[in-house]
């Protein structure tokens, strides 16, 4: 047994690593398997600390979460569009999601409400409704896939955002559009430049060829149909064309940033 | 004493041919702890939206909430998809797959599954899988590429929408992800519960002999 004990795991109770083994093995070689050291009920005293709660393990996993961006990045294809479906397909009711509750989502009076542009862009004017609603809008009905994992299919209308930040002379080569939202916490949201570009990212006016109902953001919703839909921000009040990474409301939290479909 | 001899004797012997070699211990038990990492955290993700009339317990999801879940999951899943690779690539090279595998024949299913129920299945060289394990093997195998392509459809339905759309599209991808991990769990139960009931296939998945 004192030339034995040379051979035992350190912190591991002897007894009970010998017990283990002599039940597990009732053939020949146990000496052998006992040197090994490789005893089942003792491995579980090892591993019984708690990994998922250490600060290590979520370091670790965000940066994981970092470099899925960037794998995210390089399979995003700028030209594959979102699948359309046609209006039938358009799932009634349309589903309200938020961190809040309908009653308590953004009350925004589209007569005093201007989209504030801020950062890298040539023209930094503000947008009324009315300027916003002249300029030439396209319809789309795709699939909304939520975080959580279900989907509706929507409609929206609106200019695509691309042909905006052409026109106010934003810098294509910038990293981020970042977006503001008039609710209470001020919902934030970073969309990298390609996705922004991407043909059917929309500034939303019109749910289902209606003026975007409360509930759906009134009264101008971003739609990235690439994305998930934390990523297609509502009750937006401003944006901003820039190179800094400035964070969103569930990107902070721990939602992955790129989050592209 | 003279049983240390005898056992010297049969190290020489089994030391030349290793029940399980190296290379598969090492990537069935990195599996192992990925499988049961991408399972934890999956169930931490199906609760946010449950497919089903009921979620999982907090005591057995892996994340803490969906932010959480999500980062297990989309960390746990490199480990499983380049472990998985590797030992795919090289159950096919090596012509282990071929070897240990086949022939799988439903007459061999049958017989062995009544001997197994009655107890009387041999396990005298594990060096040999029987049919009920060539079928479980096998179909795990290829369930466990269903479900990585299944995740990867619902994961990006937009860029990879040709693979989303072979399964039906996304809903019905998301339940094709759920099957697949209650088939895995499934065979898990069946799994450990019989390597426990035949520990020499356990000790030879660790130490190889």
């Amino acid at each position: 047994m004192g030339r034995m004990r040379s051979l035992l795991i350190p912190g591991v109770d002897g007894r009970l690593l010998v017990k283990d083994a002599v039940k597990t093995m009732p053939e020949l070689s146990r000496r052998r398997f006992i040197a090994s050291g490789a005893s089942l009920g003792a491995l579980t005293l090892l591993t019984g600390c708690n990994v998922s709660d250490s600060f290590s393990a979520e370091d670790m996993l965000k940066q994981v979460s970092k470099f899925n961006d960037s794998v995210q990045a390089l399979i995003f294809n700028p030209d594959a569009l979102a699948p359309t479906f046609p209006e039938s397909a358009i799932t009634r009711p349309f589903p309200f999601n938020a961190y809040y509750a309908l009653d308590d989502a953004p009350e925004v009076d589209g007569r005093a409400w201007k989209l504030e542009v801020r950062g890298l862009v040539d023209n930094k004017k503000s947008w009324t409704l009315e300027e916003l609603y002249q300029l030439p809008q396209v319809k789309q009905v795709t699939r909304h896939i939520c975080v959580e994992g279900w989907s509706a299919i929507g409609s929206w209308t609106g200019t695509p955002l691309r042909d905006f930040l052409k026109l106010i002379g934003a810098d294509s080569r910038a990293k981020y559009v970042w977006f503001q939202c008039a609710d209470k916490e001020g919902y934030n949201s970073p969309l990298d430049m390609r996705t922004a570009l991407h043909p059917q990212t929309q500034m939303t006016f019109k749910f289902g060829d209606e003026i975007l109902p409360r509930a759906y953001g009134f009264p101008m919703k971003i739609r990235v149909p690439t994305k998930l839909g934390f990523k297609n921000p509502k009750y937006v009040i401003s944006m901003e064309v820039t190179n800094d990474y400035k964070g969103g409301f569930w990107e902070d939290q721990g939602y992955n940033s790129f989050s592209g479909s | 004493m003279s049983s240390l001899v005898v056992d010297d004797a049969q190290t020489s012997r089994a030391s030349t041919k290793a029940i399980q070699p190296a290379w598969v211990r090492t990537l069935h038990w990195i599996n192992a702890v990925a499988m049961i990492l991408m399972i934890m955290s999956g169930w931490q993700i199906y609760n946010a939206s449950p497919l089903f009339g009921f979620t999982f317990s907090p005591a057995i999801t892996l994340g803490g909430w969906l932010g959480g879940g999500l980062l297990w999951h989309f960390a746990a899943m490199w480990l499983l998809m380049v472990n998985g690779l590797v030992y795919l690539v090289l159950g096919f090279v090596t012509g282990r797959f071929r070897t240990k595998l086949l022939p799988i024949t439903a007459d061999g299913v049958i017989s062995d599954t009544r001997a197994a129920l009655s107890g009387r299945l041999s396990h005298d060289d594990l060096t040999k899988y029987n049919y009920v394990q060539k079928l479980l093997y096998a179909g795990i195998i290829a369930v466990g590429v269903v479900i990585v392509l299944s995740g990867l459809s619902i994961w990006k339905p937009v860029q990879l929408q040709y693979l989303t759309a072979l399964f039906g599209g996304y809903d019905v991808a998301r339940y094709v992800h759920f099957i697949c991990m209650a088939a895995i769990v499934a065979f898990l139960v069946i799994h450990v519960a019989l390597a426990v009931l035949v520990p020499k296939s356990l000790r030879a998945m660790i130490i190889g002999r």
